[in-house]
């Protein structure tokens, strides 16, 4: 009990705790809420490209700016996430290539393409690009307060935008023909639905870095899918995973020495994918081995041949 | 250009053709992500092993990495299979959680090891020339050729032995596993390659580009060829192309040698996707406009067959007239008119259009056609 006390106290107490619990908090929400709709569409694997390929406009921005403001290469990360999802769309729609392997190539690619620049800036600034490379695998404990500022009114205007569209979302998620056919601009909201969904795994690059964001993304929403069949409570749950695996990564990360916490997030996040699957109701696996072991229990008397046989 | 150069470029070809091999069936069966899947989630693998024999260049790394990225596939198979959550996202939950844990076993336990983080993940092809093969104190090159050298090999035997039940179990598993093909067992041996040469890809190109390299050359040879044969064919010199191509991009910006050709890999996709001779955008396109004109010349031909001869015919068959009944625009009736023409199919006398014998022949083809 005294070790809750106390987390708790640092929590409110320790400046770079709280900033890191802060962000990884918002980080939750946003890529929880989004995931959503990333997760039901099938297109799971998105974010991980989305991620991958942000980080050629991080190189290009600090390029071109010489800046190292988070807001200036979070827009450039936006940028360079959202023309690798117009690539992907447009490859997919207009040519024999799979949406697989558009998104392997775009992944690649674009990251091929950031470390090229990666390095060429480190010959050429003679500078190091310190804070560049902390995109890369992220690194929550270099947050100071002004990051996560950012990172909440970018996350606000995702879930704002979500909450305003969240009819038509649902709509062309689960019925395009039928979307299409009242006259909605699905292309447009479908290019809508993903920009936010760019700007959702922008936060979280800083906090757990381009690898492990996508685990953000799906991990949350396919955890909260097995308790529900209702989008709402779906997108509720999925942000409450989000934050408690923020959280409680930030928290477990700062007890225990050495212990990075993006990892420790993803790892949080994924227990709680594990015990969602044994555990909720209906569709967990326990209840399934339960209620098949009844079912082949009760089998030999429900069978009418087998107690003519019997008697 | 010097020894070390060439040595440099000698492991990129390599690397890009055995990665290349693996590849095409990954992309023909829609699972190009496993490639990701598999090479992040190979971290722990090597961890592992690395803390039992303590020597990075040690055979059992890439066994132990081997048996992780087979560890994977099962994984996203049984959750997809308990039909809790779709393909896509299981591959998104597994292979996260293995990366985690590959980061934290080092960030724990190899503080003070050479296991780099950035080397696992970015890979660094300009140190290959710097690992030796040394027998009997002879050099014999870099060791990385060899590795790759005999991955490469193995793909190569095994789609060669195994190219007609591949080819099946790719296309219709369905009927190879009614002739007794044991697709199963080819898609476990598959993955198992596609583990095995990403781990010894990684050393030389990183994680992330080894998929570049695995899912690029065959994604753009699909643009240029049906034939499976082909296909592997063309990845092949594809995936060596952008291999050399982007050493010398490297070494012009002297940037990261992997990153270039990845780089090169996307210039070489983006041109098959424009400018592939029939799958390409632009072929697309030129051939969309051609069957709009070849369509339009027909409907011409026809509209003056069903006219021809009859009392109608002075006031039916004038060019303007076609505006009015087939509500072409007067500038494309005198363009279709005009291609027809050059075509022989039509003849323009006495202010009205006639059908020649050829363009009669053509009308009454279509109309028996259609």
């Amino acid at each position: 009990m005294n070790a809750l006390v106390d987390v708790l106290y640092a929590l409110v107490s320790d400046y770079t705790l709280r900033t890191v619990a802060l962000g990884s908090a918002v980080l939750g929400l946003v890529s929880g809420a989004l995931g959503t709709y990333a997760v039901l569409r099938r297109q799971s694997l998105i974010g991980d490209a989305i991620a991958h390929a942000a980080l050629p406009g991080i190189a290009l921005a600090f390029l071109l700016t010489g800046s190292r403001v988070t807001l200036v290469l979070l827009i450039g990360a936006l940028v360079a996430g959202w023309l690798a999802t117009l690539a992907i769309m447009a490859v997919t729609q207009t040519s024999r290539i799979t949406f697989d392997s558009a998104l392997g190539v775009a992944l690649s690619v674009f990251f091929g393409v950031g470390l090229m620049l990666l390095t060429y800036i480190q010959q050429t600034a003679g500078a190091r690009q310190a804070g560049l490379d902390t995109f890369l695998f992220g690194q929550a404990a270099t947050l100071v307060t002004d990051d996560v500022w950012t990172m909440a009114a970018l996350g606000t205007v995702a879930l704002l935008g979500m909450g305003l569209f969240w009819k038509e979302f649902k709509l062309v998620s689960f019925d395009p023909v039928f979307a299409r056919t009242i006259g909605l601009p699905v292309r447009l909201l479908d290019t809508l639905l993903m920009t936010l969904l760019v700007l959702a795994i922008v936060i979280g690059l800083q906090t757990v870095g381009v690898v492990l964001m996508s685990a953000m993304l799906v991990a949350p929403a396919a955890a909260a899918r097995q308790w529900t069949d209702h989008l709402g409570t779906m997108v509720g749950l999925s942000m409450a995973f989000g934050v408690a695996a923020g959280v409680s990564g930030a928290l477990i990360s700062s007890l225990v020495a050495n212990l990075p916490t993006g990892p420790t997030i993803v790892i949080c996040v994924s227990l709680i994918v594990a015990i969602s699957l044994a555990l909720a109701p209906h569709r967990g696996l326990v209840w399934r081995y339960l209620r098949d072991r009844r079912s082949s229990l009760q089998q030999p008397i429900a069978d009418p041949a087998a107690q003519k046989g019997t008697s | 250009m010097t020894i070390t150069q060439l040595e440099i470029q000698l492991v990129a070809v390599v690397v890009a053709a055995a990665c290349a091999l693996p590849g095409v069936y990954l992309v023909l069966r829609g699972m190009a992500m496993m490639s990701d899947a598999i090479s992040h989630s190979i971290l722990p693998g090597i961890v592992v092993a690395f803390f039992l024999v303590e020597n990075l260049n040690s055979p059992l790394l890439i066994v132990g990495a081997a048996l992780t990225g087979l560890l994977t596939v099962v994984l996203v198979e049984l959750l997809a299979d308990t039909r809790l959550v779709k393909e896509d996202a299981a591959i998104g939950i597994v292979f996260p959680a293995f990366f985690s844990l590959g980061v934290i076993l080092i960030a724990r336990f190899a503080g003070d090891v050479h296991l780099d983080l950035d080397a696992v993940l970015l890979g660094e092809l300009a140190f290959a020339p710097f690992n030796r093969l040394e027998i009997a104190g002879r050099d014999l090159g870099p060791q990385g050729l060899y590795a790759m050298g005999a991955v490469g090999l193995l793909n190569l035997s095994f789609i060669l032995l195994f190219y007609k039940e591949l080819k099946l179990a790719t296309f219709d598993a369905a009927l190879a596993t009614a002739l007794g093909f044991a697709p199963v067992a080819l898609h476990y041996t598959l993955m198992a390659l596609v583990s095995i040469t990403a781990v010894a890809a990684f050393d030389a190109v990183g994680a992330i580009l080894v998929v570049a390299l695995i899912v690029g050359p065959p994604a753009s040879a699909r643009f240029l060829t049906d034939r499976l044969s082909l296909t592997l064919g063309l990845s092949v010199a594809l995936g060596v192309a952008c291999a050399i191509s982007g050493y010398w991009l490297a070494h012009s910006l002297d940037a990261s040698i992997a990153g270039s050709i990845a780089t090169m890999v996307g210039v070489c996709f983006t041109a098959c996707y424009l400018f592939a001779p029939t799958h390409g955008l632009v072929a697309y396109y030129l051939m969309q406009r051609e069957r709009r004109w070849t369509f339009a010349r027909k409907v011409l031909v026809i509209h003056l067959l069903q006219h021809e001869g009859l009392p109608e015919a002075k006031r039916e068959c004038r060019v303007d007239h076609l505006h009015d009944h087939l509500s072409w625009t007067p500038g494309f009736a005198e363009r279709v008119v005009a291609q027809a023409e050059d075509r022989a199919l039509v003849r323009h006398r006495d202010g009205r259009l006639w059908l020649t014998p050829g363009g009669r022949a053509l009308a009454q083809e279509a109309v028996v056609h259609t």
